[in-house]
């Protein structure tokens, strides 16, 4: 099963002959994900060699999707081009739309958000700024190492690419379903609680870690969901518990103003719903294992 | 980047939202020229990006141009709240007859921006807000359609606003949302708006965040950045395209990803609890990538904070392999001693993932004296705090 993204999913990449794009369509292609062809249409008509694999480039999402039954896309242009290239993808009503690109406007989310929204939210976006999604053994869409660990019973959702990765190498001999990167920016598609559903509907996940990290409120707004509706096991960890308040921790979403968004927040509120919640990422490891042990 | 008033008060007038005549001044000799040329009475404010100046003594009213030079000298140099005041702005003064509360922000949680009007301005709105509930309105904007006419006559009716100034509001909330958009701003804050006793409208103060990814769509607001004010340190990891962030502590901190670095901090915090307490120094995220080059300059900036002790390098090899990451350290070493930079302290390198049986073998290799190789984060963080408090 895994959520969002699997065996069956044919994934285009938008911004595939850029060196990005090229370089990690070429890890996709590695890992396993079944990669259809990419978009630019200043290449349209074109074939793209990519060790030995012919990729054919299209005009426009809604041309690769007719080609090749492409069901899903990774985004990888530039920050000034990604609103457009996500809305051409929301125009094709493509299933999912990875957004890799980082330093995107929020101006920009906010308004391919909205533009999704008006469409009846067809598709789903996951991103911006985040390493996409990985179902180990099945796809992989996205920057996510392909190599870390296999199948297994836990779900992973994450703010946060390395901290993803920390977690899945702690935890490389249980294995993973699926792990989603949401993003660091202020205004994501896909959310915690939006991969906390999926992954509570899923019956190859048996538990379920996520990491969040200050900045929001969307943790406090995730305990909420676990607490109404979430019955698998959930570990949590939150990065930034020592971080000051006022200052940009990287992400553009990871500022603590005032009281709202700090680590012990959002700790408080996951812990309230029953969650455990890891002091660092190698004792969330350990919760995580200590649960899969008494599943 | 949060602006000062000065500035945001400039950006509203370039889109002709109406302001009072003004300007800044950086010395008390500015300020009396600037006082000449405006007129008679002035209102002297101090330029802080910080709430509560007008509590601290910072908002002067002055009659006179001897007024005027007392009060800028009093206010520059002053502290309010750990800001040191570096310019006051000067403006005419207007008769209020009313003090109403506007701004657009972004509504990060709804992913949408909110506009939050209240005839009830000119103190906290979030008290307001509290106590008074159905005085603030706020109002969901599609960032589809943005505000117009229409949108802005419904938010003069929904918020109560005086009917005589129906058509100054609306004209004042479409410029504003001009604004908010054209400049890619995720907060423009007008409080207080006020009426004068002629019935006129003008913004008395201007709140104004912008959004430093949009910067590139922006090359005229590079003059707001405020380059005395930033750290030097800050100043030139920006300058080598590095995300760094000044803090207090002994450990310098080098790694790769944002979330691995903030909890990078977290852990050196815990294990300096063992360790004088000692806290780390920074926050530097070098990237996915952790080349020789990159890792160089983040070295070098690092190794530039005198308060540093130790450096804690902690690398989760994702896409770049361990190795390449291993020989990116002893590669940035060696830059440094080739450019002649005095590298003296301990650093405690932790890298895992992709190939990091490879990379720390390369280190042990390499025999090098000041790098110390431990295999998990928690461990590093521990030896890091270490070095760090027998360094102090």
């Amino acid at each position: 099963m895994a959520i969002f993204l699997n065996e069956n999913s044919k994934v285009i990449v938008q911004g595939m002959t850029g060196s990005e794009g090229m370089k990690h369509t070429r890890r996709m292609l590695k890992a396993g994900t079944e990669i259809v062809g990419g978009v630019n249409p200043r290449k349209a008509g074109t074939k793209v060699d990519v060790d030995g694999v012919s990729l054919p480039v299209f005009a426009s999402v809604q041309e690769a999707i007719s080609e090749t039954g492409a069901n899903a896309s990774v985004v990888f242009v530039p920050p000034a081009f990604s609103k457009a290239a996500v809305i051409e993808a929301i125009d094709a009503e493509i299933e999912l739309v990875i957004v890799i690109t980082e330093g995107i406007p929020v101006h920009d989310s906010v308004t391919f958000w909205n533009y999704a929204e008006s469409k009846g939210n067809k598709t789903r976006i996951v991103g911006p700024n985040c390493p996409g999604i990985a179902s180990p053994g099945k796809s992989n869409a996205g920057i996510t190492p392909a190599d870390i660990t296999g199948s297994g019973p836990i779900g992973l959702v994450s703010k946060s690419g390395t901290l993803t990765y920390q977690l899945m190498y702690e935890l490389r001999d249980i294995g993973f379903s699926t792990s989603v990167g949401i993003g660091g920016d202020p205004v994501i598609g896909t959310t915690h609680i939006d991969c906390l559903k999926a992954f509570e509907e899923d019956p190859e996940t048996k538990a379920i870690v996520m990491i969040g990290e200050i900045g929001g409120d969307a943790e406090e707004r995730a305990a909420e969901y676990i607490k109404n509706h979430v019955t698998k096991p959930v570990v949590g960890y939150i990065a930034g518990f020592t971080a000051p308040e006022g200052k940009t921790m990287g992400h553009a979403g990871a500022i603590i103003s005032g009281s709202a968004g700090t680590a012990d927040s959002k700790k408080e509120a996951l812990e309230a719903a029953g969650v455990k919640v890891g002091k660092t990422p190698s004792e969330t490891a350990r919760l995580m294992r200590e649960v899969v042990e008494n599943l | 980047m949060d602006l000062y008033e000065y500035q945001g008060r400039a950006l509203f007038a370039r889109h002709s939202v109406p302001v009072l005549d003004g300007g800044v001044a950086t010395t008390p000799q500015e300020a009396v020229e600037l006082a000449e040329r405006l007129g008679d009475r002035v209102v002297v404010k101090a330029q802080v990006k910080v709430g509560g100046r007008g509590k601290a003594g910072g908002v002067k009213l002055a009659d006179t141009v001897d007024e005027v030079k007392t009060h800028a000298t009093n206010i520059l140099g002053m502290d309010i709240k750990g800001h040191t005041v570096e310019k006051v702005m000067l403006t005419v003064t207007a008769d209020i007859d009313s003090e109403y509360y506007f701004s657009y922000l972004l509504d990060r949680a709804n992913r949408t921006f909110l506009c939050i009007a209240s005839v009830a301005g000119g103190m906290e709105i979030e008290e307001v807000a509290h106590t008074d509930p159905d005085k603030v309105v706020k109002l969901p904007i599609d960032a589809g359609v943005g505000v117009t006419e229409e949108i802005a006559n419904d938010i003069v009716t929904r918020a109560g606003f005086p009917e005589d100034l129906r058509d100054q509001l609306v004209d004042v909330f479409v410029k504003l949302w001009g604004a908010f958009v054209a400049e890619d701003a995720t907060l423009v804050e007008v409080n207080p708006l006020v009426r004068t006793p002629e019935g006129k409208v003008l913004a008395l103060d201007a709140k104004v965040t912008l959004d430093e990814n949009a910067d590139f769509r922006h090359p005229e607001n590079a003059e707001f950045e405020d380059k005395a004010a930033v750290d030097p340190l800050e100043q030139r990891a920006k300058d080598s395209g590095l995300n760094y962030v000044k803090l207090d502590g002994a450990v310098g901190i080098i790694g790769n990803g944002a979330g691995l670095v903030m909890s990078t901090l977290d852990v050196v915090s815990y294990a300096g609890e063992n360790h004088g307490g000692v806290k780390p120094a920074n926050f530097l995220d070098i990237g996915g990538g952790a080349s020789a080059a990159v890792m160089a300059n983040g070295l070098e900036v690092v190794l530039s904070d005198p308060q540093v002790k130790s450096v804690f390098v902690n690398i989760f090899g994702g896409i770049t392999a361990c190795d390449e990451v291993a020989r990116g350290i002893l590669g940035a070493l060696q830059t440094l001693a080739d450019r002649g930079e005095d590298v003296t302290k301990p650093l405690v390198a932790r890298i895992d993932g992709n190939n990091a049986e490879e990379g720390r073998k390369i280190l042990a290799d390499a025999n090098h004296p000041l790098i110390t190789v431990v295999e998990t984060m928690d461990a590093a963080a521990d030896k890091a705090a270490e070095l760090a408090n027998k360094g102090a």
